[in-house]
């Protein structure tokens, strides 16, 4: 089958969280995997961010297919049911929201930049050295490593349901491919 | 005298509650026979599809079976 440029995304999402452990500012970019897929859903009313243009899905299908790290084993009916797609949605949204205050607290002075990245929600990893200090607020570094927290949390999980069931298993529970179908659904 | 032939043929029927919409199966369709419908769900071109089963047995949620149908 042919190959599109569209075809070669992954690069840019292992280059994103490559980058996240150089400099965490570049974590500002993984907002685009957030509006894209959304702008195309609202606008064009199509999933045409996962079919086509995620590059993380791509990473995946790759590794697990391609590389073969995967059991591709049917992936449990619990975690393709509706509740538990938007279960993990609605948690994904809380989570995100606590990030944003702890975002807006350090932007009202009333507390410290905090340099972790927090792995699944819990886990706080050092990431001091990925921080050089910037120009702007600390708030703006603030998002950058809470919004990679984020964006690696999702990527461990992904892989481990990859390895353990089939390699795409990520866009079953996918938060943003759920909210894209739902507004899909609510369009057509 | 004519001979009346049920025929019967493979083809892959997309689970619509279970489909996530993802694309997967769209991307190894070697016939293009798969799309993805108005981002809801996976749609089966019957007429394209020949029943090899490889958008099966990519697919995440184990959405689509490999059915006999009639034709």
């Amino acid at each position: 089958m042919k190959k599109h440029w569209y075809d070669y995304l992954w690069i840019v999402s292992l280059t994103y969280l490559i980058l996240g452990f150089f400099n965490i500012l570049f974590a500002w970019l993984g907002l685009l995997c957030f509006f894209i897929p959304l702008i195309i859903s609202i606008v064009g009313g199509t999933k045409g961010y996962c079919n086509r243009y995620c590059g993380r899905g791509q990473l995946f299908g790759l590794v697990g297919g391609r590389f073969g790290l995967s059991r591709k084993k049917d992936i449990p009916k619990w975690m393709k049911s509706k509740w538990f797609r938007y279960g993990f949605l609605v948690f994904f949204f809380v989570m995100f929201f606590q990030m944003l205050w702890n975002t807006y607290l350090v932007f009202a002075g009333m507390q410290g930049l905090k340099q972790v990245v927090t792995l699944l929600w819990t886990f706080k990893l050092p990431w001091h050295w990925a921080y050089h200090g910037t120009l702007l607020h600390p708030g703006v570094a603030q998002f950058a490593f809470g919004f990679y927290s984020v964006m690696l949390t999702s990527t461990v999980l992904g892989f481990v349901t990859m390895i353990l069931f089939k390699p795409r298993s990520w866009c079953v529970y996918c938060p943003m491919g759920t909210m894209t179908q739902l507004i899909c659904k609510a369009r057509a | 005298m004519m001979e009346t032939k049920i025929k019967k043929k493979r083809k892959a029927c997309v689970n619509v509650n279970e489909c996530v919409a993802c694309g997967c199966c769209a991307k190894v369709c070697p016939k293009g026979a798969i799309r993805i419908w108005k981002g809801i769900a996976a749609k089966v071109d019957l007429e394209k599809c020949v029943g090899c089963g490889l958008c099966a047995r990519e697919c995440p949620a184990s959405a689509i079976g490999i059915q006999e149908v009639q034709i």
